[in-house]
């Protein structure tokens, strides 16, 4: 962590440095990507889409060169303690970040479609969600490699909103559908992207959760608080 | 009972007070330990439990006091003037810090080995014996016997059982370490101190000694110093961080090597002092 004393062997701290650096790199990627297809999604820009969808590629390569990294550092080093906590946490995290980066290109993809045939429809709802998801996400990977675990916390209990986001959007969505038949293929598309956000915030808590475990050494509890179960609520109409 | 759960040979039955701990109880527990070499100060109020039959590793930087402890478990401070221990170090429920107590008998109740081999210029199978006949008297029969059980115990049966009788100076590094440990539990100590025992052995031997630590702790409660943390965390159930004098952590080898709870702790075991 970097507050504490520097390691003896200085060729150790700048290979915990150059991981930490990389992690953040790779953040960088990642938050790009999803703010890209947010924007995409928000203005109907297929082109913009196109260019998340492309890049995904440069974050599954940065994946593998972090994972290379960190297996490299412990067959190398033997790290114990916070420096194997900090290891630990990259080989995670990097999945974590993978993962989102796929979600990230896979609302560029639906909102190509959706920019072909629903432009008029009200986005408002996502557009809140995923500027939080956002807002979240650049939090959690700005607390790797920080040594205050109540940063972690904060990120970790802020997706709370994101989840009650997604209830309402689900609520609104399932409205729609509804209300007009012909509203079906695009609520869908746009019931995924909803799903994705929620899955990106989900991903986000855990990296908090990493973050936590790497600054003090025990894992956050498995549960947070959830209010709403409208996605998984099944309507069984009455005889 | 104790016969059968030690693996002994049966006519070397052990008296009965020397082994009252079942299980895995402290078979050493030191209360309030203060040790000093004339003036200095070189342990402080140091209480710890070392568990029977379990492996303890004490870690720490030179001059911490680990090797003190493993000389005030075996008395060895009482050899030179102006070293005094206060406190309790209760091996069996005996304050083996109190006057009277029989060193000699202490002293074959507690095993040590040391960073450098130290075989005997004699062969073998004297130096296996060597310590027993101090405190033992055996029948030929009974002393071949207990060279078998002591080398085989210590991983070396196979190696020289075709000569015994040749000179242990013959012997390589690991061997000669292996051998000085067969000397140690042929006297079927309670306790068995290990100071650096590797540090002067190739990867191999090291590794060797490491399985027969894992293969020994069945039977007898060990304390080992070492220097090298991976070993540490390869071969003890409980490790022991001690610094200027003070013991700052004890706990689950696990626990110390994942998530420290002292920062003095953290900061020598990743290598930040020392």
């Amino acid at each position: 962590m970097p507050d504490e004393p520097k390691h003896i062997v200085s060729s150790f701290e700048a290979d915990l440095k150059k991981l930490r650096d990389m992690i953040a790199a790779m953040g960088g990627l990642v938050e790009r990507a999803v703010a890209e297809a947010s924007a995409a999604l928000l203005n109907h820009d297929p082109e913009i889409a196109s260019r998340v969808i492309e890049n995904d590629a440069a974050i599954d390569a940065e994946q593998h060169k972090i994972e290379q990294f960190a297996v490299r550092l412990l067959a190398l080093r033997q790290p114990v303690a916070d420096d194997l906590r900090q290891v630990v946490q990259a080989l995670k995290v990097v999945n974590d970040l993978e993962r989102i980066g796929d979600y990230a290109a896979n609302i560029a993809k639906r909102s190509i479609v959706i920019s072909q045939v629903a432009t008029n429809f009200p986005l408002a709802g996502l557009g809140q969600m995923a500027h939080l998801v956002q807002q979240n996400l650049k939090a959690s990977i700005d607390t790797v490699g920080e040594s205050d675990p109540q940063k972690a916390i904060q990120v970790w209990r802020a997706d709370q909103m994101v989840d009650d986001l997604y209830n309402t959007i689900f609520r609104e969505l399932i409205t729609y559908m509804m209300e007009d038949a012909r509203n079906i293929s695009t609520c869908t598309h746009l019931m995924f992207v909803a799903k994705n956000l929620e899955r990106i915030g989900d991903h986000t808590t855990n990296i908090a959760e990493l973050t936590y475990y790497a600054i003090t050494g025990e894992n956050l509890p498995d549960f947070r608080p959830k209010g709403d179960h409208t996605a998984t609520y099944i309507h069984t109409a009455p005889n | 009972m104790e016969i059968a759960r030690r693996n002994m040979p049966p006519e070397t039955a052990l008296p009965a007070a020397l082994h009252q701990a079942p299980g895995a109880e402290a078979r050493v527990s030191i209360r309030d330990l203060n040790f000093y070499y004339g003036e200095t100060h070189a342990l402080k109020n140091v209480s710890i439990e070392f568990p029977d039959r379990q492996t303890t590793a004490m870690i720490g930087p030179s001059g911490c006091g680990k090797s003190t402890l493993l000389r005030v478990l075996n008395r060895m401070y009482d050899l030179y003037p102006g070293q005094r221990a206060e406190g309790e170090v209760l091996m069996g429920g005996e304050n083996i810090l109190a006057p009277g107590i029989d060193l000699n008998r202490l002293r074959s109740r507690v095993g040590m080995v040391f960073q450098k081999p130290t075989p005997f210029p004699k062969s073998i199978y004297e130096n296996v014996l060597f310590g027993v006949r101090l405190h033992e008297k055996l029948s030929k029969a009974a002393a071949a016997e207990r060279v078998e059980w002591a080398l085989t115990r210590a991983a070396l049966w196979n190696e020289v059982k075709d000569r015994l009788n040749s000179s242990a100076i013959g012997l390589s590094g690991g061997q000669q370490q292996r051998l000085c440990i067969a000397r140690s539990i042929a006297v079927r100590p309670d306790v068995l101190l290990l100071d650096e025992p590797t540090s002067a052995l190739d990867p191999i031997s090291t590794l060797k000694i490491e399985e027969l630590i894992d293969e020994l702790k069945r039977d007898f409660c060990i304390v080992i110093v070492t220097h090298n943390m991976q070993q540490a965390g390869r071969c003890a159930d409980q490790v022991a961080f001690f610094y200027l004098g003070e013991l700052v952590e004890v706990g689950a080898s696990s626990q110390i090597f994942t998530a420290p709870r002292e920062r003095k702790t953290q900061e020598y075991i990743t290598g930040r002092f020392g």
